[in-house]
């Protein structure tokens, strides 16, 4: 592989560019998924390509191609200096990389059973005794469960000295229950809505979640919410489950918080930031229990990697201390803007892009409460769990999510169940009005598969560590 | 550009290797490239070469897909031994009776040599011209130019050959000043055809307009909706509610309504991938062709679109819209068309006492897929109409609206279409004027 990066970069150099770095990526996908009885899917998929960006003029370049073959490296090598030639025809200023140390390491994700030694009838298996469950449980229209995982070797190697070889194993899955009764669909799923829960693991992970034991109580939860009443409006005492809580935190302080964003540079797609550099240091984003920090070092979490797609290598540090706004996502190139050095947030969706600004694993820390002392201390309000339906305004100001169940908690007790709840806010209001977080105990990382950002589009696996918290006089059920 | 040869070749490969009792390929060979700006300058530039083969075997009612990127014939022959191994451990699936058997397609004519060989020299010069008419007022620009091709072909053991070309080049900008932006797009086929000044001149125009934006309360307001908006909002109700599966899964909003108006009788919808106003491959995911499907004719529910497998269910013919196999989604339409009305922006405008003018929505998703309950936010330019005259810029607000029931309030609907991406590809689309739209919330910009 040496004499192909090697000669990549030479290729790069030669034709004029002054830095320039290459991902050979080899990905390989197996998807699983059970509906109502029947094999929906089962499809194995592999994908090889490389990536080489450059410096040039002053400006980037970027080319790659599914040919990992010597006259190809050639001829997009010096394509993406070609580009960055164009690119620099409208440039504000050169391109400056903070600075970095040449790395010539490895690093592999822990795994204790291969995923991809697990035989095909094992995992259908598994799949199978939890649709089953769900499926047999009376009332419900669509039973489905689903099982992905996937290997990324991947080969960093740059101008500057550095060598990176990784390979990253993830591994997840889900059960779902529909339930349907005229214009009122329930769904309920479990570990999490919108592909379950996903690591960086191997088939063990999967195993642990036990999704045949969970699968019954969401079942009777999706047909139960049938005739559930409706969640109520108005503003309440609201206290969010764990995976909300890690959607929450990834729309209104994961994205915030990328400096490229906050600079512009995604300001015609999904928006810029509130979090403006003015703010760093100085503005009260919640209340002095919110703590928020990256971590991709977390072991087995979903955003957990070696070193990120410009060779630095992954790191914790805060965001969010003791309610106020601490820190930026940062890449080599924004880094310098707010005089500091990458913290190794630059990751790419494959061989076929280029690192963008990406959250890791931004987690909520764990606070001194519990779920039940937090309900405990609530005269009316809601617990509401599990996303539905996501949106938020292009400065990440405005938010609405819908749950896909709630509860009433009336005089410190959990009680009626409610159906269709969603909640809205803004988010500095919304993170200055959380009263209470829950602790270690109740504390865990969310595996996120599905960030989507960038043109072309690209979607980063990241994840969220959180525990149950409580927010004073948020808006629920809108539009109802 | 891959030759046809070259791709039928790898297909045929894949068939010829294959001892499934049915087998198809598909082929996706992409180069598509894209330069990106923001703070009016280029910040991301970017190219991309790729071609993939997939493989459905189909063994006594079961069936194994695989995937690969790797074209040496080893390769292609351990793909199709995959999707055999796979099919013979899973269980078989007693709704599926066949792949489809093959059906004459007329191909349109999609390519431009132009697009194909447009250089990052020239995506540049194109953007420059765009910054030249905004930038003199101290406004921004950002977002992304780009031009390519994708060749797609599909084939199968009964016969199905079918490979179509499609070039595209599509710019998008959105225009900023401290307190106001706006959006502007293209979309062609031919890179010649994208009027760049025109659309700068028509982003800067409203930028300008909505400069300094005042709050308004949410609450319930008639809105006029540009095609932008439209469009956003028809393709989640088609997502939701216009394929076969949702249908069957009693999920579709459709469900029990046909030969009933659930819209204004000044709507209708249809899927049409030979419409020259649209850009779309003439076959789908199986190799059928596309076929019109009307979905609401004057207000009335009358149809869904089918693949094979939908189809078969209810002893139909496919459609011809099957997504790339396997999905969870099933069919979908990826051509929308709506029928012009005989308005105009202006008249829609001047017949207003109070409304809202909305030229974009932003991040929109359903809360509720059967009763269609969209949310999401305005964007890049919100005015306040009063007396028939645009009054205000207002700041943003969000909407949370079932989407059925606000295609039921259509006062208006206007003569001029554009053609606007959607999250289901590009649909051709009016303005409409709609009345008691809600907005249940506003931001602080």
């Amino acid at each position: 592989m040496k004499d192909l990066t090697s000669l990549a970069l030479d290729v790069a150099k030669t034709y004029g560019a002054t830095y320039a770095d290459i991902r050979v990526i080899d990905e390989e996908h197996e998807s699983i998924a059970i509906k109502n009885g029947r094999v929906e899917e089962a499809t194995t998929s592999t994908n090889y390509g490389f990536g080489i960006r450059v410096i040039a003029d002053g400006s980037w370049g970027f080319a790659s191609s599914f040919l990992v073959e010597k006259a190809e490296i050639k001829r997009v090598a010096r394509l993406a200096v070609e580009i960055a030639k164009a690119s620099a025809m409208i440039k504000k200023e050169n391109v400056v990389l903070s600075p970095i140390l040449p790395v010539q390491d490895t690093y592999k994700t822990y795994v204790e059973i291969d995923p991809f030694k697990v035989s095909l009838e094992d995992k259908l298996a598994l799949l199978l005794r939890a649709e089953e469950t769900v499926r047999k449980t009376p009332g419900v229209s669509i039973s489905h469960a689903s099982m992905n995982i996937s290997r990324e070797k991947k080969v960093f190697a740059s101008l500057e000295g550095s060598y990176i070889e990784q390979e990253i194993t993830e591994s997840g899955a889900a059960v779902d229950a529909t339930a349907i009764k005229g214009s009122d669909i329930q769904e309920r799923s479990y570990p999490n809505s919108h592909g379950g829960d996903v690591a960086t693991a191997g088939f063990e992970f999967i195993q642990g979640l036990k999704l045949d034991e969970n699968a019954g109580r969401v079942a009777g939860e999706a047909v139960a919410l049938l005739s559930a009443k409706q969640c109520p409006s108005g503003e309440f005492t609201v206290i969010l489950d764990a995976s909300q809580l890690a959607l929450q935190v990834h729309e209104s302080c994961g994205h915030p918080v990328e400096l490229d964003r906050v600079l512009g540079m995604e300001a015609s797609y999904a928006g810029t930031s509130f979090l403006t550099l003015d703010k760093l240091n100085k503005f009260q984003y919640g209340s002095p229990i919110v703590n928020i920090n990256a971590d991709a070092t977390i072991p087995g979490a979903l955003g957990t990697f070696g070193y990120d797609d410009e060779g630095v290598p992954a790191q914790r540090f805060d965001i969010i201390k003791d309610g106020r706004f601490v820190g930026y996502l940062t890449n080599r190139e924004t880094a310098p803007v707010i005089g500091g050095q990458s913290n190794g947030s630059a990751r790419a969706d494959g061989w076929g892009r280029i690192p963008l600004i990406r959250m890791a694993n931004i987690n909520l820390l764990p606070g001194d409460s519990s779920l039940e002392k937090m309900i405990s201390e609530v005269k009316d309000g809601l617990y509401l769990a599990t996303n539905r339906s996501w949106s938020i305004d292009d400065k990440r100001l405005n938010f609405q999510f819908a749950t896909q169940i709630g509860w009433e908690i009336k005089n410190g007790k959990l009680g009626a169940m409610v159906k269709n709840p969603n909640y809205t806010g803004i988010t500095p209001e919304f993170w200055n009005s959380c009263d209470a977080i829950a602790g270690k105990d109740e504390w865990r990382v969310w595996g996120l598969p599905n960030c989507g950002k960038g043109e072309p589009t690209q979607l980063m696996h990241v994840a969220h560590g959180a525990a149950p918290a409580r927010f004073r006089n948020v808006k629920v059920g809108v539009g109802r | 550009m891959i030759d046809k040869s070259r791709i039928e070749e790898a297909m045929q490969t894949a068939i010829d290797h294959s001892t499934a009792d049915q087998t198809e390929v598909l082929a996706n060979n992409r180069s598509m490239a894209l330069t990106r700006f923001s703070n009016n300058y280029i910040h991301q530039n970017v190219a991309e070469t790729n071609m993939s083969l997939s493989v459905r075997a189909v063994i006594d009612k079961k069936q194994g897909y695989a995937s690969t990127n790797r074209l040496d014939k080893d390769s292609i022959k351990e793909m199709v031994d995959k999707a055999i191994e796979i099919a013979e451990h899973r269980p078989p699936d007693p709704d599926f009776i066949s792949l489809p058997k093959p059906r004459p397609i007329v191909q349109r004519d999609m390519v431009s040599d132009t697009t194909v060989d447009y250089t990052p020299k020239q995506r540049a010069s194109a953007i420059q011209r765009l910054l030249n008419v905004v930038a003199p007022r101290n406004f921004t620009a950002a977002r992304a130019f780009s031009t390519g091709y994708t060749t797609f072909g599909v084939a199968n053991s009964l016969g199905v050959n079918a490979v179509e070309t499609i070039s595209e080049a599509d710019l998008k900008t959105v225009v900023m000043s401290p307190t106001s932006s706006a959006f502007g797009s293209a979309v062609a086929v031919d890179v010649s055809n994208i009027d760049i000044e025109k659309i700068a001149l028509e982003a800067e125009e409203t930028t300008l307009r909505g400069q300094n934006p005042v709050g308004l309360k949410p609450g319930t307001y008639t809105v006029i909706l540009s095609p932008n908006a439209v469009a956003d909002m028809v393709s989640f109700m088609a997502f939701a509610g216009f394929g076969a599966l949702s249908l069957q899964e009693g999920r579709s909003f459709m469900k029990d309504k046909f030969g009933q108006q659930i819209m204004s009788q000044n709507i209708s919808i249809w899927d049409d991938a030979y419409d020259p106003n649209t850009i779309g491959f003439t076959f789908d995911f199986e190799g059928v062709p596309k076929e019109k499907v009307v979905f609401i004719e004057n207000g009335t529910a009358k149809g869904v679109c089918y693949d094979s497998y939908t189809a078969k269910k209810e002893g139909k013919k496919s459609t011809g819209h099957a997504l790339p196999a396997p999905n969870p989604y099933g069919p979908l339409p990826l051509n929308l068309i709506m029928s012009p009305g005989d308005s105009s922006l202006e008249q829609m405008v001047k017949t207003s006492e109070r409304a809202i003018l909305v030229s974009r929505f932003h991040y929109t998703n359903l809360e509720d897929p059967i009763r269609t309950v969209l949310t999401g936010m305005t964007r890049d330019g919100t005015f306040l109409i009063e007396d028939g005259e645009i009054k205000m810029p207002v700041k943003n607000l969000r909407f949370t609206q079932s989407i059925v029931e606000a295609l039921s309030k259509v006062e208006l609907v206007s003569m001029d279409r554009e053609l606007r991406e959607g999250m289901l590809g590009a649909s051709y689309i009016p303005w409409l004027k709609i009345s008691e739209f809600n907005f249940t919330g506003a931001t602080q910009f």
